[in-house]
């Protein structure tokens, strides 16, 4: 009867939801703007750098920004503009790969420890503990000293750092609906514990996952970022955020701010990025956990 | 008596813990890079002399017998001897930790100082400017990295304004270091009676410490407000006002009490990026604490210092949590420990 009076408004599409939140929350947009523009830097960064990041230019040393280096020259006259340009696919690169890591390790323990539970979710949640028990920063310089210093480390222990967030979600997303009435329906329908696992109940894990990919990101960047600024993984001359700000702390007590101040800044603005992201993709996927 | 048992209970709840951290820095010791034999034996050592130290070190043994001895040597306080410095590790983390912990707990005490009267202040005034500003400022604290933040602040305080002495460590070198009783030199001084050495530790330590706030600002801000919101938003609220209590009593001696416990559980998460961040601040304002001395070691591949760092870290931070979690039990008698 209801029905036929008042007809149930039209299922809202996935698109429409997100236009609708981005109309609403203007700062979500331009954090989306960003985003491409981060990306953009990364695919194309080498071909629209003006300078060759790695070319050396001694009688241009420590120029302020000018016309022709808009955000001045370091030390060996090397123009900073190209250098924070081509640092984005590296710094980027780096913080992703973390992610994507912990994302797929911290899925298949957590959903295996979520599913099945006993023995292998005890052990599990005390390997996780032993590893949040570490201040994380200082874990990750542990790991790297441990693995040796390359890039591929700094990798492997910021993926490890961040593994606990991601098999914690996974885990309680799982475990809630383990014997959910869907749950249970494919699998008297004859699917296998992995099939059912994987195909009907990780999915519905994805939504909170994304939230925390795009604010794990953030912090990815900053982790790798300072473990290089303490000089480990990425090694000079490479362009790198974190190695440039450390380059330019030598000349901010005599003044050359520039040198320090750009890369710093596109780290920040990175970090903000996806920081900002995180929160609007929280609101799309649930408003009701917006502070 | 119950509250006992609870506590006793949580202290026992450490230990895996502790026993999973000795286990992750013992690994991380053994997977280090290079053969500490060949590098004891020295420059002309043969093989059999390499051997020979090798057994020396207990290095031939199987992993398990080699975690016993390395157990055993935690057990007696020795993290093995710093190649660069040739000292003891633990001797080298004690003289450096109390300027860790000063600089830590200073930009803590900070820190708190200005974030939960701004978090009350935002969750009083929902959409105000307070609120919007508390928003930016938490924003803003949890995307920049600490080493920018110091750096920017020494370029505004030190080169342009010239307020703040050179970013070189606790005490100029005008002053000398006050008679040693807590390492504390803030404390020290003051017990020595000797200002002049107060105000210049003090200048000293005005610029790490606000970097190292900026970063916690954050996350204490964020939760007081939220938890400010909550509280005030509870029953019991609703009733103390409709009994005609002052806002004053109902904000402070009501929500705020209660809104401070999820407040001290986040100062355990805060310590955590606090310990992580002081390493960078260190090294940007050259601070002779434990962080500064992990990075040395780090340069100059000097592994057992910094394992030893990484594990008095790990133990010091079971041990805060173990205090928080304990305070928490003291502070609100309904909180019980899930079987």
């Amino acid at each position: 009867m209801s029905d036929a009076t008042a007809p149930a408004p039209a299922r809202q599409s996935t698109l429409g939801h997100i236009g609708y939140v981005l109309r609403d929350n203007p700062v979500t947009l331009v954090a989306f703007l960003m985003f491409a523009l981060l990306i953009v830097l990364a695919f194309f960064g080498p071909m629209l750098a003006p300078y060759d990041p790695l070319a050396s230019n001694a009688s241009r040393a420590l120029e302020p920004p000018s016309w022709d280096h808009w955000f001045g020259t370091d030390n060996l006259g090397r123009d900073i503009l190209s250098r924070v340009i081509v640092a984005t696919r590296l710094d980027l690169t780096i913080s992703v790969a973390a992610v994507a890591l912990s994302f797929i390790a911290g899925s298949v323990l957590g959903a295996v420890a979520g599913y099945w539970g006993g023995w292998v979710d005890a052990g599990l949640s005390r390997c996780l503990d032993t590893i949040m028990a570490f201040p994380l920063f200082v874990l990750a310089m542990g790991i790297v000293a441990a693995m040796g210093n390359t890039v591929e480390n700094i990798v492997y222990a910021t993926a490890i750092i961040n593994l606990p967030f991601y098999a914690r979600l996974v885990r309680a997303e799982v475990n809630i609906r383990r014997n959910a009435g869907f749950a249970l329906a494919a699998k008297l329908s004859g699917n296998s514990d992995a099939r059912v696992l994987a195909l009907h109940i990780f999915p519905n894990a994805l939504p909170p996952m994304m939230v925390q990919v795009s604010l794990n990101l953030g912090w990815a960047i900053l982790n790798a970022a300072g473990l290089s600024f303490i000089g480990l993984g990425v090694r000079p001359p490479t362009a790198e955020w974190g190695i440039m700000v450390a380059e330019g702390a030598n000349f901010i007590v005599s003044g050359e701010w520039w040198v320090a101040l750009f890369p710093g800044m596109a780290l920040v603005l990175a970090v903000f990025t996806f920081n900002l992201l995180g929160d609007g993709l929280r609101d799309m996927v649930d408003p009701r956990r917006r502070t | 008596m119950g509250r006992l048992r609870q506590i006793s209970k949580r202290v026992a709840q450490a230990i895996p813990v502790v026993v999973g951290v000795v286990i992750i820095s013992f690994v991380l010791t053994r997977a280090l890079p290079g053969d500490p034999a060949v590098y004891f034996a020295g420059a002309t050592a043969d093989e059999k002399s390499i051997a020979e130290v090798r057994a020396n070190l207990g290095l031939d043994k199987p992993l398990p017998t080699q975690f016993l001895y390395y157990v055993r040597d935690l057990a007696t306080g020795d993290l093995g001897r710093s190649l660069s410095t040739g000292q003891p590790v633990t001797e080298d983390l004690a003289r450096r930790l109390p300027a860790s912990l000063e600089l830590t707990l200073c930009a803590l005490l900070l820190s708190c100082l200005v974030a939960i009267p701004l978090g009350v202040l935002a969750a009083t005034r929902p959409n105000s400017w307070v609120d919007h500003l508390c928003r930016v400022l938490v924003t803003t604290g949890v995307s920049m990295p600490t080493f920018f933040t110091g750096i920017l602040l020494i370029y505004v305080f030190y080169y342009l304004l010239g307020l703040a002495p050179s970013p070189l460590g606790r005490l100029d070198f005008i002053y000398i270091d006050p008679p040693s009783v807590t390492g504390f030199f803030l404390i020290d001084s003051i017990l020595a009676g000797d200002w002049e050495t107060f105000l210049g530790a003090l200048k000293q330590l005005v610029l790490p410490a606000v970097t190292l706030a900026l970063f916690t600002l954050a996350p204490i801000a964020r939760m007081t407000r939220a938890a400010m919101l909550s509280a005030l938003s509870s029953d019991f609220i609703r009733t103390a006002r409709a009994a005609g209590l002052t806002w004053r009593t109902i904000l402070f001696g009501y929500a705020l009490r209660n809104a401070m416990l999820p407040v001290i559980t986040t100062l355990g998460m805060v310590f955590s990026f606090t310990l992580g961040a002081n390493v960078l601040v260190e090294k940007v304002f050259a601070w002779p604490g434990i962080g500064s001395y992990a990075v040395e070691a780090l340069v100059a591949s000097d592994y057992a210092a910094v394992q030893g760092f990484v594990l008095a870290m790990a133990l010091l931070f079971v041990a805060l949590n173990l205090v928080i979690d304990i305070l928490y039990t003291l502070i609100d008698p309904r909180i019980g420990f899930a079987d």
